[in-house]
């Protein structure tokens, strides 16, 4: 079918019959590959990929559980301000990932640490963002887990949600202005879709037929409101076409359905200028962050219940059926990133903090003058009263 | 009397306005069970009931839209956004409706019922999007009110009149105080005026302005330059709009001397009305410039929280500098 045109009053069809369309008309089925179990659904074809692939994948996904895991625990410790855990999620954000080029542009929302793991990022440039040390690429200035790098073509994060929805769109229209057959992928939550820059975004991206994919993790929270207080229809996936754009739900806890849906949307996208909105059905199985206590909202049984679909385990037993890794190996790797996440957090510890310098750059791309002149009077002040500013004062002598 | 902190105190005053009249309704993200994500909503749910007191969908703009066409039909909303920065989705809502609805209608209708609730300011490790203080923007508004106030007692006294004032308030919390401002607050009903300042120490030396978590910053500065010998006035607008000149006016034409201390970046923070106004209102009074203390002109930094912050030392030397002038 072509692209769907703005409706001709004149040729809709006519019926003298009054109908009512339900609001949950449109039940889109989930995608999925595996069972809980790991075996294969019968006659799923799983998508073409080879072992180093596949291990790849399931190492990052194992990374990003001992880095949450770590990361929590040094904010109990006071050692940092703030952390937010993807438990649950890595199937979503690692699957979709890998099944882009690494010219595509991700955005992400904050909950996707795993894809940018995927991409390459260090665990030394995660430890120096999460303590906003002098090394951190956005030079200490964002709250931890505020990721972002030119190099691995992964738009530093914001934490105002939906803001890179319709941003995602312009990217994508620039990258199809260009010809260089990429394509941008923007992660949101179901919470953040209910943002009035989820509707400009999706309806831009389908009226002016750019190649992005809206992949929103529905993992059924937005901190405590639960998706049904969130919205009353059939979830994210439909509101596409009522944009006239395509649709996917997967489930998001499956590696390979996550990453066939992509695969496809990435096709569908950049071979073709339609946008695709993917709805990955997974559960935020940690608080919302180090800020929140879920058991203020929901159930221990629930969250038991919702365990046995986790992602990691399904995939695990799947590779170590198809004899591509034995569970040895697998506590083996886990053990391993264990200590490189400790070795590098003591590392990112011991680094200062920016040099006060940085307070002004960046602002503008060059400082202006009235901001130089406010920075020479705060270093006068600092120099003042070292003790007042201890992290910044030596800097200053 | 109960002691209670700054959340505590607004909790109690939506408790009692809900109480009172059953038109009033809070509303926002998180608010509901919960009791939103600072728990300043906490067991309202349970006691008026899910209608009363209920979870948004995740839209600010729909949030402020929802609560102009609620109180356009006659209810008392108290409308929450969940932190200070994140109420610009609103600004539509707010700027072009809130304040404009009884002004373009001549009256025919209005959204003076309505309430506007929102955390703001730093100190809280909260980097860009946790700390900022956006009242100015909202102060070149003319038909909004705004009101903020410095602690637990004022919290629940000048609620109390946001909700009941025939105006639409915009009313910014101080986050950093909630649970560390503790005070002793009355159970009962009862209100502060909106648009009066508060003479929060008498001084003769120099008159300094502040509002909301900033007083307390002032009320240090001005301990430091006690030992200097340096009697300082403060003042405490309390409400930014409509703001008390008369009270500030008559403080600097007795010191001679005024300050603004404020958190907002320097450049058309508050403060910027203010000193424009005491030069009008007490030129010839005045012994010095009306001096600033701001944070920077940059966006809100983590690591340098501590550097960009107007804090009491920096407040101390915006004094020192209005008395060696
Ligand atoms: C514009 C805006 N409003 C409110 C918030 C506060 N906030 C941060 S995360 C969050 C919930 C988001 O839920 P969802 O989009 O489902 O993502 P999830 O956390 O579940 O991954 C809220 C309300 C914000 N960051 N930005
Ligand atoms: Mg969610």
């Amino acid at each position: 079918m072509a692209k769907q045109m703005a409706k001709d009053p004149q040729k809709t069809a006519v019926v003298t019959e009054l109908q009512v369309i339900e609001g949950n008309a449109l039940n889109i089925p989930m995608y999925q590959l595996l069972k809980e179990d790991g075996s294969v659904h019968k006659g799923a074809e799983l998508p073409d990929i080879d072992k180093e692939l596949a291990l790849k994948m399931f190492d990052t996904m194992q990374f990003i559980r001992v880095l949450d895991e770590r990361m929590i625990a040094a904010q109990r410790q006071g050692r940092i301000s703030f952390y937010l855990s993807s438990l649950g999620e890595e199937a979503a954000a690692i699957g979709s990932a890998a099944a882009l080029k690494f010219e595509d542009m991700i955005m992400g929302q904050y909950r996707e640490q795993g894809s940018l793991a995927f991409r390459g990022f260090t665990i030394e440039q995660f430890m120096n963002q999460l303590f906003s040390n002098a090394k951190d690429l956005g030079k200490g200035r964002q709250m931890p887990v505020h990721y972002g790098s030119a190099e691995l073509n992964f738009m530093t994060i914001s934490s105002p949600l939906g803001t890179q929805i319709p941003q995602a769109a312009g990217y994508a229209f620039g990258q199809k202005q260009s010809g260089d057959k990429t394509c941008t992928l923007c992660y949101f939550g179901e919470g953040a879709a209910s943002e009035g820059d989820f509707h400009a975004g999706m309806n831009m991206a389908a009226v002016l037929k750019v190649p992005a994919i809206f992949f929103c993790r529905n993992n059924g929270y937005a901190i405590s409101t639960p998706a049904a207080e969130q919205f009353a229809g059939d979830g994210i996936a439909p509101r596409a076409v009522g944009y006239g754009m395509k649709a996917i739900r997967v489930d998001g806890n499956d590696i390979f359905a996550v990453y066939k849906a992509t695969q496809e949307a990435r096709r569908l996208a950049v071979e073709e200028n339609e946008p695709v909105l993917i709805e990955a059905m997974s559960y935020r199985m940690a608080g919302h962050s180090t800020s929140d206590d879920p058991t203020g909202y929901r159930s221990r049984e629930e969250e038991e219940a919702r365990r046995v679909r986790e992602p990691m385990i399904r995939f695990r037993n799947w590779l170590v059926k198809q004899g591509w890794i034995t569970e040895e190996e697998a506590d083996a790797q886990q053990k391993a990133h264990k200590d490189t996440v400790l070795a590098a957090l003591k590392e990112a510890e011991k680094v200062d903090v920016p040099h006060v310098d940085e307070i002004i750059t960046d602002v503008y791309a060059e400082p202006t003058e009235a901001l130089k002149v406010q920075l020479e009077e705060l270093k006068a002040h600092i120099r003042k009263y070292p003790d007042a500013y201890p992290n910044t004062s030596g800097g200053v002598k | 009397m109960a002691k209670m902190n700054l959340l505590q105190a607004i909790n109690s005053a939506l408790d009692v306005a809900m109480a009172k009249n059953d038109k009033v309704s809070v509303f926002g993200e998180d608010v509901g069970h919960f009791g939103g994500v600072f728990r300043a909503t906490s067991g309202l749910q349970e006691k008026y009931g899910r209608a009363r007191c209920f979870n948004t969908p995740l839209v600010e703009q729909g949030i402020i839209g929802f609560a102009n066409g609620l109180a356009a039909q006659g209810s008392l909303p108290v409308a929450e956004i969940q932190f200070g920065d994140y109420i610009f989705p609103a600004f539509d809502q707010i700027v072009n409706e809130t304040a404009k609805f009884r002004y373009r209608s001549g009256n025919e209708f209005n959204v003076g019922g309505l309430t506007i609730r929102t955390p703001y300011g730093g100190g809280i490790h909260g980097g860009h999007y946790h700390s900022q203080s956006p009242e100015a923007y909202f102060a070149h508004t003319p038909g909004l009110k705004i009101v903020m106030p410095r602690n637990p007692y004022q919290a629940k006294g000048l609620l109390l009149s946001a909700i009941f004032d025939p105006n639409p308030v915009i009313f910014m919390e101080p986050k950093r105080l909630y649970r560390a401002a503790v005070g002793e607050v009355p159970e009962e009903e009862y209100t502060l005026p909106l648009g009066k300042a508060e003479v929060v120490q008498e001084g003769s030396d120099v008159t300094v302005i502040g509002w909301g978590a900033q007083v307390e910053v002032i009320e240090r500065a001005a301990e430091l330059a006690k030992k200097d010998g340096v009697s300082v006035e403060i003042i405490d607008l309390r409400s930014i709009l409509p703001w008390d000149v008369d009270t500030v006016a008559k403080s600097v034409m007795k010191t001679g001397r005024a300050v603004v201390s404020q958190e907002a970046p320097h450049t058309m923070a508050f403060g910027s009305e203010v000193a424009a106004t005491i030069q009008e209102r007490c030129f010839l009074y005045l012994e010095s410039p009306v001096m600033r203390a701001s944070g920077l002109d940059t966006p809100y930094p983590l690591a340098h929280e501590k550097e960009y912050f107007s804090d009491h030392l920096k407040t101390y030397e915006a004094i020192k500098r209005s008395l060696n002038y």
